[in-house]
């Protein structure tokens, strides 16, 4: 009870303030920008033919019921968040009146399906990697594996994926380039190991960049941890070393990794997306380029709102795991 | 400043690599000042010498559409930076800001300030970035991508920011100098700014690291003002075109390599910087610093290791 006062009803006010200030930006932005969508739409379908006046009035307020954009300030993000709240994205402006809804509920559990496993692997093996460089860090291999991950770190998510690409698909064609799985959707070995073959590559992608920060943030965390007098002691009394990080270094310094987890959903999330968008991969990024492409406005606007929900949410739960972790926030 | 300078070089081997390569960067900046011609225009090399792989005569090789890549990475790399700057000095002056109002105010202000940022930390900006650009589109200067890409990188320094302040607050100087009469503004500038200074200078790098990445990928995306150049630009062409498949790699391998290079220059010397703050590092220094000294006065014959050490002391007090 006390836990549920202390802890887990604060947290789930911030995923509520989270959602708030996301669902507000996202609203506000486009409408500070100089530029009106209505504007530019009608420019550019007048711009080649002559269409009757009032037509293009009756075009307008057609257009800026469907942006949302018809009323005061007020109005309109009152009536944003009914309409978010229904869960009513409006439809997509290429491929009208298919609803935005349609989209993203299909390209939706490929991004989740390649986040969460890239997730997931990265941040256990950045730790495991990371605490061991962080331990023996004067050993020749973990001098090298540090040099190297330095170099990794600071690349972009997209040079990363377009390296693999042009290696790995292009001249050495061990993956395919473009595409989620092959055949039709069943249980066969055939459809799930295509799948696995084309998310190699993408996957990939992902860990590396993920891998390479939680690495740095394991290695120094161990750092920190092995000039504790229990290490020092354990050291001493002739423990195994694999056991002394293993058990206890990696151990004792799990818990800012969970907290950070909740706190880097949302980079992997943002690299997840320009990966797929890299490799063609059929998820939420793909929807997104081309929706860019076609200046599809709505989809923009329901796949930000999705990803802004979609990563509170994330965050939200990986928070509430969290006293599993840490006996303190459990037992206060 | 050039005592920290010095000594960033002399103990830091990342700052000095990390250095090294941006110095590098930066005379590629100085040579685009002397192109012969416009870098983005095409047809300006002979016709039989474009999409040639590189030469002596064009070092980088050429497009197929007759530029010179050796001139357009100079260009690219100069406006990438632009982007950045313009990127750095508006999310950095958000953070700062907000930071220390948050920092200094404290009570119902500090909550409210940070209940925003740690949302804004949450939510992810790439999408965010991509509505208003493409709202932007036709529109997008590097002028306004820079302010845009800044406009929602401020939350993470913020926080940063406003736990120096809180640390800053704690101190038994500002308690001195506040019991002494000084007031708040003096207290601020003549005694925080100085230990803000070194952070926001590890900050702004690691903010380059930052806007560079998100420039590239946003021209990728198509975002950014395709008649220019940037490393971004530059990609986003080479794969327009399919560089790779028409079998004229070094288009693509060029920007790309710059961009790797770049990145890893910038985080080298955030590296190098952070190790200089870290307190833990410090001693290490100053250990090798009382070392140096031991030894160069051992050469002159004072052989005294107290006398070593006071003097060596004495000279980390004068810096």
């Amino acid at each position: 009870m006390q836990l549920l006062k202390s802890y887990i009803l604060p947290r789930i006010a911030q995923w509520v303030v989270v959602i708030f200030v996301g669902v507000t930006v996202t609203f506000l932005i486009p409408r500070f920008s100089p530029i009106n969508p209505v504007d530019d739409m009608i420019g550019r379908m007048t711009a080649f033919q002559t269409i009757d006046p009032q037509a293009v009035v009756a075009m307008r307020a057609t257009m800026e019921d469907l942006y949302g954009l018809d009323g005061s300030l007020l109005e309109q993000y009152v009536a944003f968040w009914q309409r978010l709240l229904k869960g009513d994205l409006g439809p997509s402006f290429q491929n009208f009146p298919t609803p935005v809804n349609d989209f993203i509920a299909a390209g939706l559990p490929w991004t989740v399906g390649l986040l969460t496993t890239t997730t997931l692997i990265s941040w256990l093996l950045g730790i495991f990697v990371g605490s061991l460089v962080g331990y023996f860090q004067h050993r020749r291999w973990a001098q090298v594996l540090e040099r190297l991950v330095i170099v990794i770190y600071p690349m972009p998510y997209l040079i990363t994926a377009l390296i693999l690409l042009i290696v790995f698909a292009f001249y050495i064609p061990l993956f395919p380039m473009v595409g989620g799985a092959q055949g039709s959707p069943a249980l066969t070995w055939q459809y799930i190991s295509s799948i696995l073959r084309f998310g190699f590559l993408p996957a990939l992608s992902i860990v590396i960049g993920g891998f390479a920060f939680r690495f740095i943030m394991a290695k120094a965390l161990a750092t920190t941890e092995i000039a504790s007098d229990y290490v020092q002691y354990a050291e001493l009394a002739a423990v195994p070393k694999r056991r002394i990080v293993l058990s206890y270094v990696i151990r004792n310094t799990m818990l800012p990794h969970v907290n950070d987890l909740a706190l880097s959903l949302g980079a992997m999330f943002e690299g997840a997306l320009i990966v797929e968008v890299m490799f063609g991969y059929p998820g939420l990024g793909s929807k997104l380029f081309t929706a860019i492409s076609n200046a599809d406005y709505n989809i923009i606007m329901g796949i930000t709102l999705m990803s802004i929900v979609g990563i509170a949410t994330g965050s939200l739960i990986v928070d509430l795991l969290y006293p599993i972790f840490d006996p303190r926030v459990r037992l206060r | 400043m050039l005592t920290t300078i010095r000594d960033l070089f002399r103990f830091s081997l990342s700052f000095r690599f990390g250095s090294l390569i941006l110095l590098l960067v930066a005379v590629l900046i100085a040579t685009s000042f002397f192109a012969p011609y416009p870098p983005e225009k095409r047809r300006v090399v002979p016709r039989k010498m474009r999409g040639k792989p590189p030469s002596v005569e064009y070092v980088l090789g050429t497009t197929a559409l007759g530029q010179d890549v050796f001139w357009m990475l100079t260009a690219g790399v100069k406006n990438t930076l632009i982007i950045a700057s313009i990127a750095v000095v508006i999310g950095r002056g958000i953070g700062v800001l907000l930071g220390m109002i948050s920092g200094y105010l404290g009570g119902a202000a500090d909550r409210i300030i940070q209940s925003i940022v740690e949302s804004v930390i949450v939510i992810p900006r790439l999408p965010l970035l991509i509505l208003v650009a493409v709202i932007l589109k036709g529109e997008l200067t590097f002028v306004t991508l820079g302010i845009l890409i800044g406009a929602l990188d401020w939350a993470y320094p913020s926080k940063r920011y406003r736990a120096q302040v809180l640390s800053l607050r704690e101190r038994d100087f500002t308690h001195t100098a506040v019991f002494s009469g000084m007031n708040t503004v003096k207290i601020v500038i003549q005694e925080h700014l100085p230990f803000i200074i070194p952070y926001m200078l590890a900050d702004v790098v690691s903010g380059f690291l930052f806007s560079i990445g998100i420039e590239v990928t946003l021209s990728y995306l198509g975002l950014n003002d395709l008649n220019s150049l940037s490393l971004g630009t530059m990609i986003y062409w080479a794969n327009e075109w399919s560089s790779i498949f028409a079998g004229k790699p070094w288009v693509m391998i060029a920007p790309v390599t710059a961009s790797i290079i770049m990145v890893v220059g910038f985080y080298l010397v955030s590296i190098g910087i952070s190790e200089y703050l870290d307190p833990r590092k410090r001693l290490v220094r100053l250990q090798a610093h009382q070392a140096d000294l031991a030894l160069e006065l051992e050469r002159e014959g004072a052989r005294t290791p107290g006398g070593a050490f006071s003097a060596s002391l004495r000279k980390e007090q004068d810096e």
